[in-house]
């Protein structure tokens, strides 16, 4: 066992769980004590170093907060049900009363306990993920989202992860399951922010998900903390028949921002579709490993990742496509483009198919490149100077996913922030009203 | 208002423009017609500065200053406008975005103020209406999903909002109905102004039935074979271009 390893075990005796989370909490820390720590050959962590993180070696818990730390934090402007973690700790003075359905794990009753107990960390496979075992070991918190059969959660349920300033490096365990019963439908966004001043502290996130028979999910993950917070995140999906996925996700930089999404269709005619950006500058570092299991036939995944990398930051893009030799009648596609805008910056994209079924259509494709020579006369030869020319471009390369999302807070929250990094004014903003 | 000495041009070291000259003077409507592959297209890219379209010999003077002095924007900004063959699709940038900062980058160049947003828009909307595109238009992304018509009304539209001194149509006819080409036509039509002038280059004949050039030049293995009045076009549909190739021949 590493000394991180070791230490992020040291940090589970300073919690106080709950009984019933203890066999989960146990066995995550087996699993976690037992990992070999990944190097340079593992090929899940080939392209990206954990180094910043063997680097912490006096781990703590993030404290409280004051507000005017929590203020910084801009949050997305809707109609929620808005819940509040700070340091990843629950702040109820900033967080929306609870509605049904939505259940912190230190107040379950024993009939939540008992769904909470039935899927967390089940979803997820903690040995092939090693964080998660790490999660599971730090459970102590976590918000339970369950929709009954064939209803719709009222409103969307949105959740703020605030990293602050603290003294020294500080951890957060951050834990999400979504349980949406036959025919039922929910929207979640997930939104992880630090102030800009946070120094080196680490997020481990872990979001389950079980979209029940023709059950629908609209899922949201934003991670825009700052230059020096560590993450380390996965989304782990379950779809059954005719369920529908669909998910749209953004990264900002940060020294090292590690993001899995795994999904697995288990029941015919299920459906996922999930969009995704990275932006990283300086010399931050992202990484996407998304995984679609195709189980089983008549299923259907699409995946767009956009990626602008600058300065002499790195991103990686893993996207694999695993279709089983039951899983006939697959659709699925993947789409992988990345703009380079300095020649020291990194991208490292690999789309993985792996094919055991004959009668499926499948299509992949990684581009890197330059920004469009055309575009560029185009928009030179109205007049435009170079350099604007160039950060339109970049920002339409974005915006072009940006405009699919469907929540329009979303984009109206990420626009400005967009524009913004490419030097965009309001008409990139759509902020002129046309009719 | 443009004047092309002898020009030569080169395209991925291959010569294509072999001694053209032309005069266009102010208010003056020139038709420059030619087979495939007669340099046509690449009269428009040289003029505009495209790059890979190399000017090996000769010179061309736009308002009186040497154009190869300017950079394609700052073309722009002077009023050189070319009206694509095949116009781009920009997705993810809209209309609205883009033929702002293009107005706002000629109005900096020229020393004025930016427009208001408000009076862009105004403007923009009437702009639409002219080249009977919906106001819609402006926030989809620039030309993304349009037709070939809507394509080449936004050439159009753009060439009406920046008002340039010369316009080059590189064979803006082709491809389209004659409904569409009415609308085009119209709106060159009530561009000229006895200042501005065009240069249009088509493959068709047809194009000239709609905006009668002062001038026609037959363009061929890369520099002008004959050069005469409207009739001219007439005659080259009547005959072909074959008869003026065995000429240069």
């Amino acid at each position: 066992m590493t000394d991180f390893q070791q230490s992020a075990l040291q940090l589970a005796d300073k919690q106080q769980a709950a009984a019933w989370l203890q066999p989960l909490r146990e066995q995550g820390a087996s699993k976690w004590s037992a990992a070999s720590w990944p190097g340079r050959k593992t090929e899940a962590w080939k392209y990206i170093s954990l180094a910043p993180l063997q680097q912490q070696n006096e781990l703590r818990w993030g404290g409280e907060a004051d507000d005017s730390a929590i203020d910084a934090v801009e949050q997305v402007e809707l109609d929620a049900t808005c819940l509040v973690f700070v340091n990843g700790r629950f702040n109820a003075a900033r967080s929306s009363s609870l509605p049904a359905g939505v259940i912190r794990f230190v107040d379950a009753d024993a009939a939540q306990q008992d769904m909470i107990q039935q899927h967390l960390g089940q979803v997820v496979d903690s040995e092939r993920h090693l964080f998660a075992a790490l999660s599971d070991a730090w459970i102590e918190d976590g918000i339970l989202l369950h929709v009954a059969r064939n209803q719709k959660l009222e409103k969307p349920l949105y959740i703020l992860n605030v990293a602050t300033p603290e003294a020294s490096a500080a951890v957060a365990s951050q834990r999400l399951l979504v349980v949406l019963e036959e025919g039922s439908e929910a929207e979640v966004i997930e939104h992880f922010a630090s102030d800009a001043r946070e120094q080196n502290g680490f997020v481990n996130s872990l979001t389950e998900v079980v979209v029940g028979a023709n059950a629908r999910l609209q899922h949201y993950r934003i991670n825009l903390e700052e230059e020096n917070l560590l993450h380390v995140g996965g989304v782990h999906v379950d779809l059954h028949r005719d369920a529908r996925f669909h998910g749209f996700t953004l990264a900002q930089g940060s020294r090292l921002k590690r993001i899995d999404y795994q999904l697995n269709m288990r029941g015919e005619g299920a459906h996922m579709d999930l969009n995704g950006v990275y932006l990283p500058r300086n010399k931050q570092v992202i990484d996407y490993h998304t995984n679609v299991e195709h189980c089983v036939p008549h299923c259907t995944s699409n995946e767009v990742f956009r990626g602008i990398i600058g300065d002499s930051a790195k991103a990686v893009f893993n996207g694999r496509i695993h279709i089983h030799p039951k899983a006939q009648k697959t659709l699925a596609e993947l789409s992988n483009k990345n703009l380079l805008t300095s020649r020291t910056a990194e991208i490292n994209t690999k789309p993985e198919l792996e094919i055991y079924a004959d009668d499926v259509r499948c299509a992949h494709g990684a581009t890197i490149a330059q920004l469009d020579e055309t575009s560029l006369f185009y928009l030179q030869s109205r007049g435009i100077s170079a350099a604007d020319a160039t950060s339109m471009l970049s920002f339409g390369f974005i915006n072009e996913l940006l405009n699919q999302v469907p929540e329009q807070a979303i984009q109206d929250y990420l626009r400005p922030r967009l524009a913004s990094l490419f030097g965009q004014g309001d008409e990139a903003l759509g902020r002129l009203s046309y009719e | 208002m443009l004047k092309i000495s002898d020009l030569y041009c080169k395209v991925e070291e291959k010569d294509i423009l072999k001694g053209l000259s032309i005069d266009v003077k102010p208010g003056e409507v020139h038709a420059i017609m030619g087979p495939n592959g007669s340099g046509k297209s690449t009269l428009g890219n040289v003029l505009s500065g495209r790059p890979g379209y190399e000017a090996t010999a000769g010179s061309v003077t736009f308002k009186g200053r040497n154009l190869f002095d300017m950079d394609t924007e700052e073309r722009a900004r002077e009023g050189l406008f070319l009206a694509f063959q095949y116009p781009v699709e920009i997705p993810g940038v809209s209309n609205m975005e883009f033929l702002k900062a293009a107005v706002d980058a000629k109005r900096r160049h020229h020393g004025q103020s930016d427009l208001s947003s408000v009076d862009f828009l105004k403007l923009a909307r009437e702009t639409c209406k002219r080249v009977n595109l919906d106001a819609s238009f402006l926030k989809r992304g620039v030309n993304e999903g349009f037709s070939g018509g809507e394509k080449k009304r936004n050439e159009i539209m753009q060439m009406m909002l920046l008002e340039p001194d010369l316009c080059i149509l590189d064979e803006t006819d082709s491809g389209l109905d004659i409904d569409a080409l009415q609308v085009v036509a119209d709106g060159v039509n009530a561009m000229r102004d006895g200042n501005r002038s065009f240069l249009v280059v088509t493959h068709y004949q047809r194009l000239l039935d709609y905006i009668i050039p002062d001038y026609v030049h037959v363009l061929a293995g890369g520099r002008i074979v004959k050069s005469g009045d409207k009739s001219l076009a007439l005659e080259l549909e009547a005959k072909g271009y074959g008869w003026l190739e065995n000429e240069v021949a």
